[in-house]
Order: structure tokens, then C-alpha cells, then sequence
């Protein structure tokens, strides 16, 4: 009976492994790529899975010293963390009204919330470049700052609903019968008890507006005001020519810090992941 | 003495306003329509009124820089004539089904997997989630160096494997591999979503039920049919509806790999949307384009919250 279940439990590893390999090959393919000398990864001949002729950070230096790549990653710590701060304060309050207070017209602010959540931003990016530009943000990173928070906001509303919701009524209650006016009770009873939501939610923004492409390539085009992704994806490749070490090695730089923040907090990104589709 | 009663009053003014407003604060019709208002405000400039603003554009013959006149239905009418819109409008449904499809089979099956007792269970659903959390332009350009017509490691181990015989296909080039390879690089950056998803749905399934099913004499296909499918069936719709939406509006991938080539044959709406509207200036045409995705829109969210509704309310 034992060893039936060893047998199993191995089985169910192998059944994994091709999905594995599928996940996460192409991260070790970049990360390779961006270490080989050009020699070899230009030589039809050479084992493209394994580095033989010497490792090199050439790549990355050409990358981080004659390219505007520093720039543009700041550009993008900037927008997000400002989106994401934006947004969760935004996104808090809102969600707190909407799960907990009632007044007029709550239901269908909350199904409006929803809605908002599901509209791609591929359907509204043409018309938002024009916004953008009458607000005088045409080819400026602050558009972005302006415009993430629409999806943003929707998400973290709506992921911190189903949080709220799951604080008892009756704690609340009780520091308002102490005496405590409601925003001091939400601020120090509901807050706390929410930090999960919260730790989540800002996640999840700093995800969402990192890896967010569409808007930053629409709305800003000049090197001094793009975002990472948008930097590697069409400054490092001139015309037909692509410096594929480099572009790895930028596309490995870029990911590094979502990469951190993801070893660190897997356990609320699947909780995140799970909550969008099932709270 | 009416010195110092001023004085007091003075004093007290403040403090009343100050109460006045906390007690209204306290009040949950003030508080609530004032803690919703940055969002609603948010949405109404920056989503609801650029949708109108799509619409208006859909129905007038808007170029970048010049003034537009409204010209009716006649840029949905006229993009039927188009041979890049006819494909797009095919590529859509080919892309949107089958990548969709896939992340369905391989989502349950990954979930199974997953819901076993597993020896590195942190390690392997932290592999299992990476795609979904780099960037997706950046993982996408990794796939396209994969690709590349010369040095493809596909193709290489393919043919070192002995699967496809030399020179093999070359993917972003050729029609239907271009096709395939924009769906492979979608379900992987899907899969994440459905199993993560489908196995919180699997956790929530009571054991029992699986016990009585087995006491009964079910095998493993029968209590998966009988036990497992109709209690994922919730949580299945809901991922499904979710992906259906924002693989139909899928933009990043396209865009990076193919740019919607070779000849059209792996646009989206997204991205011909953005070289009719952007790169050719032709705004009025690709709000058009673009709107072609409010009607899957629309069946998504009417069916998400009929679904939502009877679960939250």
C-alpha cells in the first residue's frame, strides 16, 4: 500500500515536469542568452541550452552604459509606485463604502466597479491618447501616472471588497458603541484586520502597472519619458537589426524587481489570483 | 462681559463646525457617496467619457489633426470591405477558441496535479505562476528570440529530437505557424490564472464527497466526471469568462512577436486597431475596430454578473 502511494506521488512529479519545463524554460533560455558572447549565440552550429565558450556580461553593460535603460527603469518605479499609491488609497475608501456603508445607490456602484474591471484597456486606448494630449500630457510618463489607475482602481476596489466583507460587522461596532467615530474605527479596528487585503492589493498594483505595455507605448514615445518594457521593445531594436543579448539582458533587468517581491510574497499572489476570479 | 462673550463664541464656532462635519462624516449617506467619489470621478473622465469618446469617433470619419464630420454606421459598414479586418475578425475567434480551449485542458489537468500531495509544493507552484507575473512584452520577446527563423531553440531541439526533419518551419514567417505561435505564448502566459484558479476551486471540494463516491464503487474517471467536473463548474465559468475577455483583447503578445503579420494573419482587433488608428491616422476606422470587441465585452459581463449576483447578494 505504501509503496503504491511513493509510486503515485512519483508519477504525479513526472506528470509535472513537462508543464514546469513549459513555465519556465524561456526565463532560463532569456537568462542564457543574455551571458553568451555573441560568437555563440550567433553560431548555428553551438548548443543553444548550455553556454561552452565562456560566460560574458558584455550585454549588460552595453545595456546599462550606452543605452538609456537606467532611465527608462526609473521612469517606471516612478509611475507605478505613484499609481499604486494612488490607487490603493483610492481603491481602499471606495471599497470600504461599498462593502460596508449603505446609501444611496450602493448596489449598482458596486456592479459599475465590477464592470470597470472587465474592460480591457486595449478598447479604450485610442480614445484615452486624446484625453491624454488635451490634458497636455502627450509624450509625458505623468500620463501614465494618470491613466493606470483606471484599471488599478477597479482591481483593488474590487479585491478589497471581498476583504472588508469578511471582517464581522460586530468589531466595528463595538469601538463605535465605545465611543470612536466610524473613520477611527475603520482606521484602526478594520485597517489592521484587512493588512492581508491591503499587502495584496498593493501587490497586485505594482504587478499590474510594472508589467502594463499598451498605455506606455500609445501615450509616451520619446527615451526620456518611456517605461522599461517599452524602452526594450522598441529602442533596442533598430530597424531590422536586433542586439538579442542586450534585449535579453534588458528583458532579465526588467523582471528583476517583480521576480523579488514574487519570491517573497507567492503565497498572497495566489491569493490575489484566487480572489479576482472566485470573492 | 460681551467682550467676553464673544470671546466664547469664537471659541465654540470651530469646534461645532469641526463636530458638524465629523458627526456627518459619522452619517453612513455622507460618508459613503464621499468615500466612492475619487473612483467614480476617476471613472467617469477616464473610462466612461473616453468610451463615449470611442463611440463618437466610430461614427465619424476622425483623422489625427483634422476635423472630423459624422458619417453614421458607415466605418463598421466599410471595414467588411477590407481584407485585413475580414482576416482580423477570423483571427479572433481561430485565436480566441483555440488558445482558450487549451488553457481549459491544460488548467484541469495542471490543477489535478497540483492538488496532490506534492514533496516541493511551494518550489513547483512558484515555477507554475512565473509566466503570469513578468512582464508580459518582455517574456513575449524572450518567445520571439525562441522563435527567430535562424537560431530557434525550437526548432532546434524539434529537430535534435528527431520530431520535425531539417530546415523546419520558420514561425513568425509562415501563416499558420505564426497563428500557432501566438497561441502557444498565450496559453502559457494563461495557464497560470486557470490552474492557480481551478486548484482554490479543488481545495474547497469536501473530501467526503470523494469517500462516498468511492464507497460506491466510483474509480478515479468516474468520481472526476461525476464529482469533480460539477463542483468546478462555478469556478471553471467564471475563469473562462475572465480569459475569453482578455484573450480576445490580447495586444502584448501580438504586438511584440508578429506585429500582426505575416499579412495580417495574426492581427487581433487590439493591434489593428492601433495600426489603423495610430500608425496610419485613421482614428474614426480604428475606434471602429476597437468597439468590434464591445459586443464579447457585453456577453462577458452580462453573463459574470448574473453569475456574481447570485453568489454576493
Amino acid at each position: 500500500m505504501k509503496n503504491r502511494k511513493l509510486w503515485g506521488r512519483i508519477l504525479t512529479h513526472l506528470g509535472l515536469l513537462p508543464f514546469i519545463i513549459f513555465a519556465v524554460f524561456p526565463f532560463y533560455h532569456m537568462a542564457l542568452t543574455s551571458l553568451k558572447q555573441n560568437r555563440e549565440l550567433y553560431d548555428r552550429g553551438a548548443n543553444p541550452l548550455l553556454i561552452r565558450q565562456g560566460a560574458t556580461l558584455e550585454h549588460y553593460s552595453r545595456l546599462l552604459w550606452e543605452t538609456e535603460f537606467i532611465t527608462w527603469t526609473k521612469n517606471s518605479l516612478l509611475v507605478t509606485i505613484l499609481a499604486s499609491v494612488v490607487s490603493l488609497i483610492i481603491g481602499t475608501i471606495a471599497a470600504y463604502a461599498l462593502a460596508r456603508l449603505k446609501f444611496f445607490a450602493v448596489a449598482s456602484l458596486g456592479t459599475g466597479i465590477f464592470v470597470t474591471y472587465l474592460v480591457p484597456t486595449s478598447l479604450l486606448f485610442l480614445p484615452l491618447a486624446q484625453v491624454v494630449n488635451w490634458l497636455g500630457l502627450g509624450d509625458s510618463r505623468w500620463a501614465l501616472v494618470v491613466t493606470y489607475p483606471t484599471f488599478l482602481v477597479p482591481f483593488c476596489t474590487w479585491l478589497l471588497m471581498g476583504y472588508f466583507r469578511t471582517v464581522p460587522k460586530e468589531v466595528e461596532e463595538c469601538a463605535m458603541v465605545d465611543g470612536a467615530t466610524r473613520i477611527q474605527a475603520l482606521w484602526k479596528i478594520v485597517l489592521p484586520i484587512a493588512v492581508p487585503g491591503l499587502v495584496c492589493a498593493a501587490l497586485f498594483a505594482f504587478t499590474l502597472s510594472w508589467n502594463e505595455f499598451i498605455y506606455a507605448l500609445t501615450f509616451t514615445s520619446s527615451s526620456e519619458q518611456i517605461t522599461a518594457s517599452v524602452g526594450i521593445t522598441t529602442e533596442l531594436i533598430r530597424g531590422d537589426i536586433y542586439y538579442w543579448g542586450s534585449l535579453m539582458a534588458g528583458a532579465v533587468l526588467a523582471s528583476v524587481p517583480i521576480v523579488v517581491l514574487y519570491v517573497f510574497f507567492l503565497d498572497y499572489y495566489v491569493s490575489g489570483l484566487t480572489a479576482g476570479a472566485i470573492k | 462681559m460681551a467682550i467676553g462673550s464673544v470671546g466664547i463664541a469664537t471659541a465654540t464656532r470651530p469646534t461645532s463646525l469641526r463636530s458638524r462635519v465629523s458627526e456627518l462624516l459619522d452619517r453612513e449617506s455622507w460618508l459613503g457617496p464621499i468615500f466612492v467619489s475619487p473612483a467614480m470621478v476617476l471613472i467617469l473622465l477616464l473610462v466612461a467619457y473616453p468610451f463615449c469618446m470611442a463611440l463618437y469617433f466610430s461614427v465619424s470619419n476622425a483623422f489625427i489633426g483634422r476635423p472630423s464630420t459624422f458619417i453614421g454606421i458607415r466605418n463598421f459598414i466599410n471595414l467588411w470591405d477590407s481584407d485585413a479586418f475580414r482576416q482580423t475578425f477570423q483571427n479572433a475567434f481561430v485565436f480566441c477558441g483555440i488558445a482558450v480551449g487549451a488553457k481549459i485542458v491544460l488548467g484541469i489537468s495542471l490543477a489535478l496535479l497540483l492538488n496532490q500531495q506534492l514533496w516541493f509544493k511551494r518550489l513547483i507552484r512558484g515555477a507554475v505562476l512565473l509566466p503570469w507575473v513578468i512582464p508580459t512584452a518582455l517574456s513575449t520577446l524572450g518567445w520571439s528570440w525562441m522563435f527567430n527563423s535562424l537560431y530557434s531553440v525550437v526548432n532546434w531541439v524539434l529537430l535534435n529530437s528527431g520530431i520535425i526533419d531539417p530546415p523546419g518551419p520558420n514561425w513568425l514567417g509562415q501563416k499558420y505557424y505564426a497563428m500557432a505561435a501566438v497561441i502557444i505564448v498565450n496559453v502559457w502566459r494563461g495557464l497560470p490564472f486557470f490552474a492557480i484558479t481551478l486548484l482554490a476551486g479543488l481545495v474547497a471540494i469536501p473530501k467526503e464527497l470523494y469517500e462516498a463516491a468511492e464507497a460506491d464503487g466510483a474509480g478515479p474517471i468516474a468520481r472526476f466526471w461525476h464529482v469533480t467536473l460539477p463542483l468546478l463548474k462555478g469556478v471553471l465559468g467564471i475563469v473562462v469568462l475572465f480569459s475569453t475577455i482578455f484573450t480576445f483583447s490580447e495586444f502584448n503578445i501580438i504586438y511584440v512577436l508578429t506585429h500582426g503579420g505575416p499579412i495580417n494573419s495574426t492581427h487581433l482587433f487590439a493591434t489593428l486597431a492601433r495600426q489603423v488608428g495610430l500608425e496610419t491616422g485613421r482614428i474614426g476606422e480604428g475606434a471602429a475596430i476597437s468597439l468590434y470587441l464591445f459586443p464579447a465585452l457585453m456577453i462577458v459581463v452580462w453573463a459574470q454578473l448574473r453569475y456574481v449576483r447570485k453568489q454576493a447578494y
